[in-house]
């Protein structure tokens, strides 16, 4: 035997009350690392981007929309490699459920800029070549069982087409593979999208992305971008595609401060519940610290046992919630990596999950094991 | 020579604004190897007694030594760590611990050792065996009778080779035949092991095994036998 075979022994007295506080604690953990992994997919960004590539939206929400004619005018600017644009088109396939990226693009511009994206030419050449021709992430594809050829039906929201038709119909002409990221995307052609759109929607961009030709220039270019229209109807506001990802993800609200408030609800109650359960289990317990203070263990020995118990419970639990949301992981990254990017665990959350669940031990152990300390074995053993 | 030296010893405790006298000038010498009964009426201070000498309580004044010790002048930890050497504790209600298996109990002490795993296992396994227990080291108290619970107990109580044995009522939850089992035991221990035992009971029966006989009243030894 030993002191920690002794400490799980006495975890353990009643297992169904063990069992109940390892689950809530656990839960707590499943959740607090699944909403750290999204909290940080929400305000890392997408791995893809690069410094030479820009983001030019409307300034002051990213719903409004830019004109396409800002296009010609951002191209020429010095620097400027390359200007294409995108839109969300939002609407879903079949179900509200099925929800993944949609963006009307130029098929050539879109894949020149985005080289990250593997396309074959001849599938690129047919979306460039196809009037309401899509092309699809291979897994999206897949996901949903769609062949080349197939022609897919998205309901729009924000997209009605001219005559009130909601119906959008595409035919799926290819399919690409991106490297580092498996979220979701779906491209069709903008000359389609505009010319489809009631007459004074047409014409309209959400964002420019900009490739330059100087990356070093990058904040100077942007400068420049954005004093280009600041006067205009529509002004801009140029970033990076860090920036633009955390812009778009702080319509939903910030995501840090609402992850915030949930975990502290959830741990403030793991506090208390586990805590009540810990003094519940002391007092239950005070003849049998007090034997062990008669045979010879020191005060600091048994308050250490009743804090290790807490700081085990605890970990243990922790441990388990880890492991539960790694095994969650690959069923909700797909839904959320569609608004958020690439969704995963980093080292900082696991270790920030491992240190709070040590901590939490702590805050609920400190109370028990300083009565514990303070126990004199002559009130304590009357008492039995 | 005595391993037990009690002088002027006087214990109050306090109950709001009252001060209550429990011990009133104890002196008292206990021989090494002795086997001695204290017994008296409930509240005569019997076990406050016993609480001093075992280490686990402190007079309000006078001296207590016990094997040459001084208990006064310990510290909590020094205390603690001379219960654990120098003396064995046997309670009324067995005082085990009801997770742990008999061989886990008998070893709890020796947790505070520097014995090998290996070696503690031993020094368990030869204490049930001098209890007889030792085809019952792998139940839990809950599955043993009072009388094993006791034995096992008294495993733990001299598992770390004390001198010193002080037993509180250790028959007082137990029928007469056990209850004689139990006292044969400790006779046993004092006699062939060579341990000094102290025993509080109400019991003239049970205070029949000792060689020596204390009475207190009201705080006070009143009477002393020989038996």
């Amino acid at each position: 035997m030993s002191y920690l075979s002794l400490l799980w022994a006495n975890l353990f007295r009643k297992k169904t009350r063990t069992v109940l506080t390892l689950l809530s604690v656990m839960i707590a953990f499943v959740l607090f690392v699944l909403l750290q992994a999204v909290g940080e997919a929400f305000t890392g960004g997408v791995t893809i981007v690069g410094v030479d590539r820009l983001i030019v939206t409307p300034k002051y929400s990213i719903v409004d929309e830019l004109p396409l004619s800002q296009k010609r005018q951002v191209a020429a600017i010095a620097g400027v490699n390359l200007v294409t644009q995108q839109s969300w088109f939002g609407g879903v396939y079949q179900d509200p459920k099925n929800f993944f990226p949609k963006y009307p693009v130029e098929p050539l511009e879109y894949f020149d800029m985005y080289s990250e994206f593997i396309i074959n030419p001849a599938e690129l050449e047919a979306f460039a070549g196809t009037r309401t021709g899509a092309v699809v992430k291979a897994g999206l594809a897949e996901q949903y069982g769609w062949k080349l050829g197939d022609i897919i039906p998205i309901q729009a929201d924000i997209w009605p087409k001219a005559d009130g038709s909601r119906t959008w119909e595409f035919e799926l002409v290819g399919t690409f593979e991106e490297a580092e990221s498996s979220r979701p995307l779906f491209l069709f052609q903008y000359q389609y999208f505009t010319e489809s759109v009631e007459l004074d929607r047409r014409d309209q961009v959400g964002w420019w992305t900009v490739r330059l030709s100087e990356p070093e220039r990058a904040a100077e270019i942007a400068r420049e971008i954005d004093s280009l229209f600041e006067n205009s109807r529509d002004p801009t506001r140029t970033a990076t595609e860090d920036e633009f990802s955390r812009q778009f993800a702080s319509q939903l609200g910030d995501i840090g401060f609402i992850t915030t408030i949930i975990m502290s609800a959830v741990f403030f109650t793991i506090v208390l519940l586990t805590g009540n359960t810990m003094a519940q289990a002391l007092r239950e317990r005070i003849p049998e610290l007090a034997v062990l203070k008669t045979i010879g263990f020191t005060d600091t020995a048994v308050s250490a046992l009743v804090l290790g118990e807490a700081i085990v419970l605890c970990v243990v639990g922790g441990l388990c919630g880890i492991a539960m949301a790694y095994l969650l992981l690959p069923g909700i990254a797909p839904v959320l990596e569609s608004f958020a990017g690439s969704i995963d665990f980093s080292a900082t959350t696991l270790a920030t999950a491992i240190g709070l669940s040590v901590v939490i031990g702590i805050v609920i152990g400190i109370v028990p094991a300083m009565s514990a300390r303070r126990l004199t074995i002559v009130d304590a053993l009357r008492k039995n | 020579m005595a391993i037990v030296e009690c002088r002027d010893v006087e214990k109050q405790f306090v109950k709001g604004r009252e001060t209550v006298e429990v011990l009133t000038g104890i002196n008292l010498d206990i021989e090494e190897g002795d086997f001695l009964a204290l017994m008296g009426p409930s509240g005569s201070g019997k076990t406050t007694l016993l609480n001093l000498i075992g280490g686990l309580d402190h007079p309000t004044s006078g001296l207590i030594r016990v094997g040459g010790s001084d208990l006064n002048e310990l510290s909590g930890r020094a205390l603690a760590k001379w219960r654990s050497v120098h003396v064995g504790f046997i309670f009324q209600f067995y005082n085990l611990l009801p997770v742990l298996n008999a061989q886990r109990n008998v070893e709890l002490p020796l947790l505070l050792t520097n014995l090998s795993r290996a070696q503690r296992q031993k020094n368990a396994a030869i204490a049930l065996e001098i209890v007889g227990l030792t085809d019952r080291a792998k139940h839990k108290p809950g599955e043993l009778s009072g009388g094993q619970q006791q034995r096992v107990a008294i495993a733990r109580a001299i598992v770390a080779d004390p001198k010193l044995l002080v037993c509180d009522e250790p028959t007082g939850d137990l029928d007469r035949e056990t209850a004689d089992e139990i006292l044969g035991l400790l006779e046993i221990l004092n006699r062939d092991h060579r341990k000094t035992v102290i025993v509080v009971t109400h019991d003239p029966k049970a205070a029949g095994h000792a060689k020596k006989i204390l009475h207190m009243d009201k705080g006070k030894l009143v009477e002393e036998a020989i038996v």
